[in-house]
């Protein structure tokens, strides 16, 4: 077998790819204010976490991890409709994205 | 007729209360009141002639009529029971007898009044609650009847509940009477403790023993009589707790005549002739029970000879002849006390019904300056009180002539006997006699002859054209009362007032006598007789008393006493006959024949006469030394109930606002502001997870 790229790729490689997307998107979820974006920042979020988890499925040469991600990608849909669906509302709503405008909660 | 009908009598007025108040739900039956609670009322007098042959003979465990087991909590055993001895006989004639005539007479006087049928359902309970009050075979039981006339006393009362002043007089009946209460309820409850009972037969022969027996008093002998007599003093309106009768005058004048005069403040002077041993017991008990009721007679006479309104008058009066009573009992003389007990109740009655007569005739007018002569407008009532008046002032051969002159009599002889006291209230109750002639007649003169002249009332529409058969309303003219349902009881009461002296004079001694009430004789202890003073010298003259028993061993020196050269009896008769004559005569000079004089002394004494006039200021002294310290001590409780216990709660109600208060501003209400807080929570999470893993 000869030896690609990918071979000389460690697990660590994985884990820190995985954790640089969970990051921006920590940071994008932070800073930005449309709500979209932040949603898709979520999004990014879950990617890094899968990425990781696919790595550890790798590494222990089993299934489980992958299995996992399969759910949280079906879940990851489903929510994205919903939420994506909600956003519309909120839109209606307040013809702005912006979500510094919900802010009820204020103490 | 069978005996055991006599456990009825209390429960019929009682179902007859039930039954106007059924009476009160729709207009059209509230007539019916009237006569279900005179019914009510007359049944059981009916079963009282019935069953009194049998009743008065009932002898040991008999005299015990038991309805049901009240209460039991392991040996304290109450029964719903009733005693039934001749005391018990003579009290319920006095209440369903009097009781009934006033009730009929009540049902013309509260024709068409607002509240006929409440009116008549407080009757019915009230004659419930002290026919329980006076057959009661335990104190329990007496005392469920003592607070139960005292609440009718408060209902009856403020029956006019429009008027303030009925409100206020309710009000104050009821405080005071709760005073003269607790020290009756702390009384049973000491009486528990020593006798292991409250039975009235196992109390009454156990003291009785102890008397006999001349067993020195332990510290809760000497107490229970105080305690018990402070109930007496509040009930029967005795000083120090008397202000509250005159003020009573506020409700109906039937209420006045059956509860305030008749019946329930004589409660106190059948209770302390009830345990009269027990009071025996203590050695200052009586002579203080005769001390306040002599100076209480001489007070209340002053207070009525300047009083102008027509029931205060009466009142003062009552409470009076009350003292008398008191100092009937004090004296040893239990059966002066009842006997006064029986004969006032049929003049006091009469004369606060023909009182109220005249009340009705002239549209609620009590003042005595607004009214003169009245005698051709009201020929009936005139003579009717007339009756009433001689009575009330002693005329010789009436009823109070009788029953007055035994108890002076008696505490006469106590006098003699060496006690310097009964010699002051015997001379004090001499006195009081001349002054209840007087402004007894002081009144009826005033009221009846004379000039004619009245002022109408500014009560209209006070039972106006309501069927006396007279075709003018109130307003115009004072008219005669109709015979049915007003002047046939009142005439069944003067009969009484001017004959009951007379007839029952020997059968009252004889039921006194077989009763519990009759006092206990001690060996003579002459030695002590001395050194004991009011003790010794009490049982000395109880059996003196005993008019056939010369051969009495107690009686120390074997005679009888002498007054000019008479028996004591016979010469205070001829006496206070003198006195009451004198009263009499006077009062008519002065208040019939000779009026600008009276004005002309009246006004030369001015002082006095204010004095008088404001009841010596007792009220002002009760409101200035008891009311307002009372209510300042309840203004600094309600001050400081405002500032510290409620400062310190709602101290305590800001802490939590506090802490809320100092996380608040972390309550950003922005979505990145609670994600940031998540990262650094979850991050700070993740430090110390990876800090104790490795």
């Amino acid at each position: 077998m000869p030896e690609t790229v990918m071979d000389s790729l460690t697990l660590s490689h994985f884990l820190l790819t995985g954790a640089v997307l969970f990051c921006l998107g920590l940071i994008g979820f932070i800073t930005r204010r449309n709500l979209i974006i932040m949603f898709l920042c979520t999004e990014m979020m879950f990617q890094g976490v899968a990425v990781s988890l696919v790595a550890f499925s790798r590494f222990h040469l089993n299934d489980t991890g992958q299995t996992f991600v399969i759910f949280v990608l079906t879940i990851a849909a489903a929510e994205a409709a919903l939420a994506l669906g909600l956003v519309v509302l909120l839109f209606r709503r307040k013809r702005t994205l912006d979500s510094l405008v919900w802010s009820q909660l204020s103490g | 007729m069978p005996i055991e009908l006599i456990k009825l009598i209390p429960w019929i007025p009682l179902l007859g209360a039930v039954l106007c108040g059924i009476c009160c739900m729709k207009p059209a039956w509230r007539k019916a009141a009237g006569p279900i609670s005179v019914l009510s009322i007359f049944i059981p007098f009916l079963i009282t002639c019935g069953v009194y042959s049998t009743a008065s003979g009932l002898v040991g465990d008999d005299k015990l009529q038991t309805v049901y087991q009240w209460m039991g909590v392991g040996g304290f055993k109450v029964n719903m029971g009733y005693f039934v001895d001749p005391l018990t006989m003579i009290m319920l004639f006095v209440i369903t007898g009097i009781g009934s005539l006033i009730a009929t007479y009540a049902m013309g006087y509260m024709k068409g009044e607002r509240g006929y049928a409440r009116f008549f359902m407080g009757v019915s309970l009230f004659i419930f609650a002290m026919t329980t009050l006076v057959m009661a075979d335990n104190l329990v039981l007496l005392y469920l009847g003592w607070e139960g006339v005292g609440l009718c006393s408060y209902l009856l009362i403020g029956y006019y509940y429009d008027k303030p002043e009925a409100v206020a007089a309710a009000k104050k009946a009821f405080i005071v009477n709760r005073i003269g209460d607790l020290g009756f309820a702390l009384g049973i409850f000491l009486t528990y403790m020593t006798y292991k009972s409250v039975s009235l037969s196992a109390v009454t022969t156990q003291a009785s023993e102890f008397v006999a027996n001349g067993i020195d008093p332990t510290s809760a002998d000497l107490w229970i009589p105080f305690l018990l007599m402070l109930g007496a003093f509040g009930k029967s309106a005795q000083i120090p707790l008397y202000v509250w009768l005159p003020d009573a005058m506020a409700g109906p004048t039937p209420v006045s005549a059956l509860v305030h005069a008749a019946t329930m403040v004589t409660a106190g002077v059948y209770m302390i002739a009830r345990l009269i041993p027990v009071f025996q017991l203590s050695p200052y008990a009586l002579p203080t029970v005769a001390a306040v009721g002599g100076v209480t007679a001489l007070l209340a006479g002053t207070i009525a000879l300047c009083q102008y309104d027509l029931k205060k008058v009466f009142a003062y009066s009552t409470v009076s002849q009350l003292g008398y009573m008191f100092l009937g009992v004090g004296a040893l003389s239990t059966f002066g006390g009842i006997f006064h007990l029986f004969t006032h109740a049929f003049f006091k009655a009469l004369l606060f019904l023909t009182a109220g007569s005249v009340m009705h005739a002239l549209a609620g007018q009590l003042d005595l300056r607004a009214m003169s002569g009245l005698r051709h407008k009201m020929p009936v009532t005139c003579w009717l009180m007339f009756a009433g008046c001689l009575a009330l002032a002693g005329f010789p051969f009436t009823a109070g002539f009788f029953s007055k002159d035994t108890i002076l009599a008696e505490t006469l002889i106590v006098g003699m006997e060496g006690s310097t006291l009964f010699y002051f209230l015997a001379i004090l109750g001499l006195l009081t006699a001349f002054l209840t002639a007087f402004y007894t007649f002081r009144l009826w003169f005033r009221v009846f002859m004379g000039p004619e002249h009245y002022e109408m009332g500014d009560e209209h529409g006070h039972g106006d054209d309501d069927g006396h058969g007279d075709d003018h309303g109130h307003a115009h003219e004072p008219h005669e009362m109709p015979w049915w349902p007003m002047n046939a009881p009142l005439a069944i009461l003067a009969v009484g007032a001017i004959f009951a002296g007379m007839f029952f004079h020997t059968w009252m001694h004889e039921s006194i006598d077989a009763s519990t009430a009759h006092p206990i004789a001690v060996p003579a202890v002459d030695s002590h007789a001395q050194a004991e003073p009011a003790y010794s010298i009490i049982q000395v003259a109880s059996d003196a008393e005993g008019h056939g028993n010369e051969a009495d061993a107690a009686h120390a020196d074997g005679h009888h006493h002498t007054l000019l050269g008479m028996d004591v009896h016979l010469a205070m008769q001829i006496i206070s006959a003198f006195i009451a004559l004198a009263g009499i005569g006077l009062a008519a000079y002065f208040h019939w024949l000779n009026r600008p004089l009276t004005d002309q002394i009246a006004k030369k004494f001015g002082v006095v006469v204010e004095v008088l006039y404001n009841k010596y200021y007792v009220d002002e002294l009760y409101d200035a030394v008891i009311v307002k310290p009372l209510r300042m001590l309840g203004h600094g409780f309600y001050l400081f109930d405002q500032f510290v216990i409620n400062g310190l709660v709602i101290t305590v109600g800001y802490l939590p606002r506090l802490a809320g208060w100092s996380v608040q501003p972390t309550q950003s209400g922005k979505m990145q502001g609670y994600g940031l807080g998540m990262v650094f929570g979850v991050a700070v999470a993740a430090l110390l997870v990876f800090k104790w893993a490795f």
